[in-house]
């Protein structure tokens, strides 16, 4: 019973960062796309696809971190010291980039300054969750319920490589959102970019791949015997047909289907680390089990998970309804 | 000199910079989300388009604090783990599922109905308009809520057992979210909340009053604003009292470090009014004091006996010096607003509510006061808590990280910079927005453009408006 309570949860946290990663994932690209801009228009239209939805978006990663301090504390009171820097990093990049989206349009003179905070606000965000992401794969020392390692254990050229991936990754989600959201000039253009970007994402899915399960024995012996081993055939090949997806709705001027073809590419690469991870939480030792909150927290929160996810996703969803469709400069967005 | 920054004080620093940062944002947007669902409530109700131009205004202030307030939250919930990762894995059982209540019943109902409550009443309708603005307010409440809870749990601890790894175990959860301070921490709170919006709110409208005696927009600011005051300000003293001899009960020490009781009196404590803690020698110079009075207001009775910090170890005792300012700057400025409330009344009485530019300048001085009160009064009640993170039962020294001060140094420096510039700048645009001219008739309401698609709404309100405004001047 408790093997299971703890593995529903953490399945509901995967999900919440999963859910992140794919909302924040495309908002944060139109921050790496922003100097792309041609004109203060594109940058209104951009910033206008995003802004009624940008906060909803972010809560799931305050969900992410708030709900594995409910449910795993240890793996919360581990995770968080060991990744310190880039975890300070982010929250001060998301600072910026929060506030520019009011600020921008409240001055004149400091535009600039606020349309850079944006951008670099949303690279660093990107750039330090890979960061982050390549140190939970690479692992983290633990000792006596605490971490163990140096302050500087989760810079590797492994690591940078995951960030760089992720700010690509995020680009791309972010180029064929605009595509679906945007028109004319603007949306040829992001055409173009969703081409290199997403060539880019699979080059470094591929590399990412490739290096993962020599990170640890036990990824290697996950993905090369059963059962790991059916994911082993089943990802690369829905990997494939979404590649194929992506650059046919390039190709043929398709709305949604790049945009959702690229998810389509963050899904499955979150499911690949979840393969990795499993039974971990923060590998290479800690498990879901042992770092699982007792029962009695476990059964409240997962009561308050029941109800109240299906009425978030109900009203997410109403919101993102409302605010369909494209996004024109002379609707006087903004 | 440098060797006394060790990582424990810098990661409290750290903590309590970044918190009172955090805390003002909320205190503010609690209170204005409510006031927006109340303007929006009652242009649907009377067709008044005073209500709606305000609804308007008032709306664009809120976005910018609210950004500020998510910014500075989303920081807050990883802090726990950056700096206190020990306090999050013994009290994570219990308070990780309040925050993950907080966050699913109350940050994304804010979130989620935010877009639609700021920019989406063309594309909705106005009932379901009403609904989002609703949504956002009752989301503020819940958010409140919540962290009172938690922060309540971690005063007064109910319903817990501690299991063999050092772990707080939850055995009763009603316990555990309705502890014995809960109740008198929220009210407090909230209506902290809404007093220091009555506050700000009234200083906008005393401020553009001063400049048209006629500006109805202004008048129906300030008007409302003084309404709230002398409403809130009293009931405000009477919970501060009953949040007071809970205190009394649950945390003695935070009572007797407030009321600069270094000695136990047994024959009835005096009220110390104003005098200057001396930590060294254990006594409060310069005393000037009522005698008995503090027996009276804590015990209901002259002569009853109150016990000292000289009741207490040393090595349980909090800053005495700290407690005992904070605590007698946010009671000066509880009988401040109550005093502005009175004489708002009085005013009103006497027909002349808009005409006494004294009593505007007093409402504009006491503008940002409700913050500093919300500030002195977290202060009182979190430095009250110290030594401890969760009261009697795990010591600040027992909870923090395993860093190395450089890291927190280098991350609290970084913090400070970058809040200053942020909600430096933040706060600039507000008082900015604030500044904009009210008067409704013939005025422009949207010359700076909120990241939205309301022109054309803005241009069919604002013809509405001028035809409206006639009728309109006779304030309330």
């Amino acid at each position: 019973m408790e093997f299971e309570l703890s593995f529903i949860l953490a399945m509901i946290i995967a999900f919440a960062v999963l859910s992140y990663v794919i909302l924040d994932g495309f908002d944060l690209g139109i921050g790496i796309l922003f100097p792309s801009a041609k004109s203060e228009q594109d940058k209104s239209v951009m910033m206008n696809t995003i802004a009624p939805v940008w906060d909803g978006n972010e809560t799931w990663l305050v969900m992410g971190g708030g709900g594995l301090l409910a449910v795993f504390p240890l793996a919360y009171a581990i995770i968080m010291p060991a990744l310190y820097m880039p975890i300070i990093l982010m929250l001060l990049a998301l600072i910026f980039r929060g506030v520019a989206f009011e600020y921008r349009w409240r001055t004149v003179r400091w535009k600039p300054v606020w349309d850079f905070a944006f951008f670099a606000g949303s690279v660093i965000a990107a750039f330090t969750q890979g960061i982050s992401l390549g140190a939970l794969v690479q692992g983290i020392k633990v000792a006596n319920r605490a971490y163990a390692g140096g302050w500087w254990d989760w810079l590797t050229p492994f690591s940078l490589l995951t960030g760089c991936a992720v700010v690509i990754g995020y680009g791309l989600l972010g180029s064929t959102w605009l595509i679906m959201k945007t028109e004319g000039e603007l949306q040829t253009r992001m055409r173009g970019y969703a081409k290199w970007l997403g060539i880019a994402t699979l080059g470094f899915i591929g590399v990412v791949s490739i290096l993962t399960p020599f990170q640890d024995p036990a990824y290697f012996q996950r993905w090369f015997t059963l059962p790991g081993s059916i994911f082993s055939v089943f990802v690369p090949a829905l990997v494939g047909l979404c590649t194929w997806l992506l650059f046919m709705g390039l190709k043929q001027d398709k709305e949604a289907q790049p945009f959702l073809a690229s998810l389509g590419l963050f899904v499955l690469s979150f499911i690949g680390i979840l393969v990795s991870f499993y039974p971990n939480i923060v590998p290479p030792n800690l498990t879901i089990v042992e770092a699982a909150a007792p029962d009695s927290s476990l059964r409240f929160t997962l009561v308050g998970v029941m109800v109240l996810v299906p009425l978030i996703l109900i009203y997410t969803a109403y919101a993102y309804w409302v605010f369909r469709g494209k996004v024109k400069p002379e609707d006087g967005y903004h | 000199m440098l060797e006394s920054f060790t990582a424990e004080t810098l990661a409290r620093m750290q903590f309590a910079f970044t918190v009172s940062f955090h805390i003002i944002f909320p205190a503010f947007s609690i209170g204005v989300a409510s006031y927006l669902a109340v303007l929006n409530g009652l242009w649907l109700k009377t067709h008044d388009q005073t209500y709606l131009f305000l609804f308007n205004y008032w709306k664009k202030i809120f976005a910018v604090a609210f950004g500020m307030g998510v910014v500075s939250g989303i920081v807050m919930s990883y802090q726990f783990g950056t700096n206190w990762s020990v306090f999050a894995d013994k009290t994570g059982p219990i308070l990780g599922p309040l925050m993950a209540y907080e966050i699913l019943s109350a940050f994304f109902l804010e979130a989620g109905f935010l877009g639609i409550a700021l920019f989406g009443r063309e594309r909705v309708g106005n009932r379901l308009h009403m609904f989002a603005v609703c949504m956002v307010a009752f989301g503020t409440l819940m958010s409140a809520t919540w962290i009172l809870s938690v922060n309540s749990w971690m005063q007064t601890p109910a319903g817990y057992s501690i299991n063999d790894v050092g772990q707080f175990i939850p055995e009763d959860w009603w316990q555990i979210v309705f502890n014995p301070s809960f109740p008198y921490r929220l009210v407090h709170m909230v209506l902290a909340a809404y007093l220091t919006t009555a506050l700000v709110v009234g200083a906008v409208g005393a401020l553009h009053l001063l400049r048209n005696k006629a500006d109805a927009a202004a008048r129906r600011m300030f008007s409302m604003a003084m309404w709230m005051l002398i409403v809130v300000a009293p009931l405000q003293i009477v919970v501060g009292d009953f949040h007071g001899l809970n205190t009394l009960e649950y945390q003695p020490a935070k009572v007797m470090a407030m009321e600069g009781h270094y000695d136990s009196h047994p024959e009835g404590a005096p009220l110390i009014l104003f005098g200057i803690p001396n930590p060294e020698e254990k006594r409060i110079d310069y005393a000037i004091q009522i005698p008995k009075l503090s027996s009276l207001i804590l015990k209901h009775d002259l002569n009853a006996p109150l016990a000292g910090l000289d009741t207490i170890p040393d090595e349980d005792e909090p800053p005495v010096a700290v407690i005992f300012w904070s605590f007698r700057i946010m009671i000066s400025l509880g009988f401040a607003m109550l005093g502005l409330g009175v004489w708002s009344l009085w005013r009103r009485i006497r027909g002349k509510l808009y005409n006494d530019d004294l009593l505007k300048r007093a409402a504009i001085v006491m503008g940002p006061m409700g913050f500093v009160a919300v500030l002195a009064g977290w202060v009182t009640t979190e430095v009250g808590r110290q030594p401890f993170t969760v009261y009697g039962l795990l010591r600040t020294t027992d909870s923090l990280a395993p860093i190395d001060a450089p890291a927190v140094a280098v991350s609290l420096i970084s913090f400070i910079i970058v809040y200053f510039f942020v909600f430096g700048a933040g706060t600039y645009y507000i008082l900015r927005l604030m500044n904009k001219p009210t008067a409704t008739s013939g005025l422009e309401i949207n010359k700076g453009p909120i990241r939205t698609a309301q022109n054309q709404f803005i241009a069919t309100t604002d013809a509405n408006l001028k035809s409206g405004a006639q009728g309109d001047n006779r304030g309330i």
